[in-house]
């Protein structure tokens, strides 16, 4: 992935574990956001499509605003609000107009990538302010453990911590079981007195709101800059897989999101050591592997199959990683209210 | 009525004549409607893409001048356009196939660029031939063949692997881009130098031939109008156009009926995946004479939006398509006239989709 090759070439001379495993994390960073909010806004139900145009919109607009005002925090609100915007028209469109959110999301991906050209053509390639480094003090002193975590700058830390709050919000409270019971069966949760329309709006919006933060990320601090390419490309659709490849679970995708990057990481090393490699095998290497992944979840559902492996105890163990089941309600419309 | 209730209704002159009045003053009203919606839609498009050019500081009606310019100006840029209009119908006519089964056919990216690899595979292949015609015939058989392979594996994947077609199909347009950077940068590369701008250009004597001055390939356009018409008749005057229809609209009832959804979801994979190998076939023949790492221009994404405009209806999609290629052809011309990106057509294409979405909705609402 281009977003990773500038922390990776500098690193291609000494192959450190340290410093891979660092850079793991931090090129992973806004990868993890995004898989975290969309897997938000999914467990309401509402398939937001347009990820990779969001991060694309909200990386300009996070980098304009900044450049304008030189404020790191005005850029990241900025780029935050347009995420949510986005999701919002998503939501909007699918739950007071019954259109289909698949359709809508994805006119949305193409238009906001292309607004985010066209409005974020005067900054390209300029300097612009960007996130410093914040070692936390004491604990980066831990051998291993302090430098692949605690040397980082914020958002990497807010990656972090977003992984462990979000499981938490969503698993263990009574604002993420309502969640979940919309995302489930919205007609159930409108008996027992929710509103599924407000829910499914709200945690669009908060969705949307994590993906435009994790635009930010790419372009205040991961890979600091507007231009067109921005090298943000794609990634909104390896966040869109890495929600399915976890299952729907925020701690799986978040897994997803390192393996990822591990192996664009490891990639790029293997380039260097293999020059024949072809590196592009490397950077569609999610793409596969999420579809195989699709195909396992599908076959553990299948009771043949789970009879066939009954006594193979690897295959049931890799079968049991892969399964997870979609929100019931997933990309439904119009829900009677 | 009640009265011959047994027998045959009477069939009263005046009576039908009434009737037809009536289905014309109703007939006359939506039409009416529907051009007050299309107005609405376009007056919602034109102050949303106005509002962007002024925040972006430019003029906004000297950049519609352009793009008009840019586009029907003159005889070369109207042949840019039809040269666009040409892979864009294409795509558009076999998706309306998927659309119609209730499939989302988002590979279609990567069906147009495995059409251009296999194209190019033949083309490179039967360069030492020296039977050119034998040879681009050939060409169009493995574009044909490499757009179908990639829409099946997708279709299969759907009907055997249960995933999603969205996500099979993105998963397959990343593969097919990954496998053309690898192409062109690894086996194919130019002697010499491997870079961004492709493989070596093809013998002239394998270029489609081109109409002088205009630099349109007959072949392509002749293509396109056919597979116009002959999708219209298909999917209007033959069983397979009517069971896709059924599936579509109730694919648990069509099974009852005795169809087979997933084998006619293969089917209509196979229809799009072809004639969008076929569009990857006239990009590297036909316009670039060589493989690009860009050579489906994105065509394929854009044809999804022409069919979603154009309300999946076959006719109207050609027209939909030449608008869009308008635009798309036109903005060519803003970044050196007004120093803008050439991407506002985009803009204008989506917000035209979404504000054509939400009136269609607004009004379905309203009258209920």
């Amino acid at each position: 992935m281009p977003t990773l090759h500038f922390i990776a070439t500098t690193m291609i001379s000494d192959l450190n574990l340290t410093i891979l495993f660092a850079s793991v994390i931090a090129g992973a960073a806004p990868v993890v956001i995004a898989a975290i909010g969309e897997t938000i806004t999914e467990k309401a139900g509402i398939i937001n499509l347009s990820l990779d145009g969001t991060i694309l919109l909200s990386a300009m607009t996070a980098f304009a605003v900044a450049y304008e005002t030189d404020s790191l925090l005005l850029g990241f609100g900025a780029a935050g609000i347009v995420g949510a915007c986005v999701a919002g028209i998503v939501a909007l469109f699918s739950i007071y107009l019954g259109q289909s959110q698949v359709a809508v999301g994805f006119v949305l991906t193409l238009m906001c990538r292309d607004l985010a050209y066209f409005l974020g053509n005067p900054y390209s390639r300029l300097q612009g302010p960007q996130a410093s480094p914040l070692p936390l003090p004491f604990l980066k002193e831990i051998p291993f453990l302090g430098t692949v975590f605690c040397n980082h700058n914020l958002p990497v830390y807010l990656s972090l911590a977003l992984i462990f709050i979000s499981w938490q919000y969503i698993y263990r409270t009574s604002y993420g079981l309502k969640l979940r019971s919309v995302g489930e069966n919205p007609e159930a949760s409108f008996v027992r007195g929710i509103n599924p329309r407000k829910i499914q709006l709200t945690y669009a919006l908060c969705g949307g709101f994590l993906v435009g933060i994790s635009g930010a990320v790419f372009s205040l601090a991961i890979k600091p800059g507007w231009g067109r390419p921005q090298g943000a490309e794609g990634v909104g659709w390896i966040a869109l897989a890495l929600v399915i490849f976890g299952g729907w679970h925020p701690i799986r995708a978040a897994a997803g999101a390192y393996f990822f990057s591990f192996l664009q990481v490891i990639g790029i090393h293997a380039q260097t050591w293999l020059p024949n490699a072809p590196a592009q095998v490397f950077q569609v290497a999610p793409f596969p592997l999420m579809i195989f992944t699709l195909v396992l979840m599908h076959l553990a559902q299948k009771e043949a199959v789970l009879n066939w492996t009954e006594e193979k105890a690897w295959l049931r163990t890799l079968i049991r990683m892969f399964s997870g089941t979609a929100p019931q309600s997933l990309g439904k419309t119009e829900i009677s209210n | 009525m009640l009265m011959n209730w047994g027998g045959r209704l009477p069939v009263n002159v005046t009576d039908s004549s009434k009737i037809n009045q009536m289905q014309l003053s109703k007939s006359l009203l939506s039409g009416f409607k529907l051009l007050l919606n299309g107005l609405l839609t376009l007056t919602v498009v034109f102050c949303f893409t106005t509002l962007i050019l002024l925040i972006a500081g430019a003029p906004p009606l000297a950049a519609y001048y352009h793009i008009f310019k840019g586009s029907l100006g003159s005889w070369i840029t109207f042949g840019h356009v039809v040269k666009t209009w040409i892979p864009l119908t294409l795509c558009s006519t076999g998706l309306i196939y998927t659309f119609r089964i209730g499939l989302w056919n988002i590979g279609v990216e990567g069906q147009i660029m495995m059409g251009a690899v296999f194209s190019t595979a033949m083309l490179r292949w039967g360069a030492d031939w020296n039977q050119p015609f034998g040879v681009i015939g050939l060409a169009y058989g493995a574009g044909i063949s490499g757009g179908a392979m990639w829409a099946i594996i997708a279709g299969f994947l759907k009907t055997k692997g249960g995933v999603n077609e969205i996500f099979a199909g993105l998963g397959l347009n990343f593969v097919a881009q990954g496998l053309i950077l690898w192409l062109i940068f690894g086996p194919w590369r130019r002697p010499g130098v491997a870079s961004m701008s492709g493989t070596e250009p093809f013998p002239y004597e394998l270029w489609l031939s081109n109409w002088p001055g205009l630099r349109i390939a007959p072949a392509g356009l002749a293509l396109a109008i056919g597979a116009i018409f002959l999708t219209a008749l298909i999917l209007k005057y033959t069983r397979i156009g009517l069971n896709l229809k059924a599936i579509g609209n109730n694919a648990q009832a069509a099974r009852l009926f005795g169809l087979n959804p997933k084998h006619h979801m293969l089917l209509a994979m196979l229809f799009a995946g072809g004639l969008a190998g076929l569009a990857g076939n006239i990009q590297v023949t036909g316009i670039y004479h060589r493989l690009l790492p860009a050579i489906s221009s994105n065509y394929g994404y854009l044809a999804l939006m022409v069919v979603m405009l154009a309300n999946y209806n076959i006719w109207a999609a050609p027209l939909v398509a030449f608008f869009f290629a308008c635009l798309n052809v036109g903005s060519i011309q803003l970044p050196m006239a007004l120093r803008l990106d050439s991407s506002l057509s985009g803009v204008i294409q989506g917000s035209l989709v979404l504000a054509t979405l939400a009136v269609q909705a607004w009004r379905v609402k309203r009258n209920k």
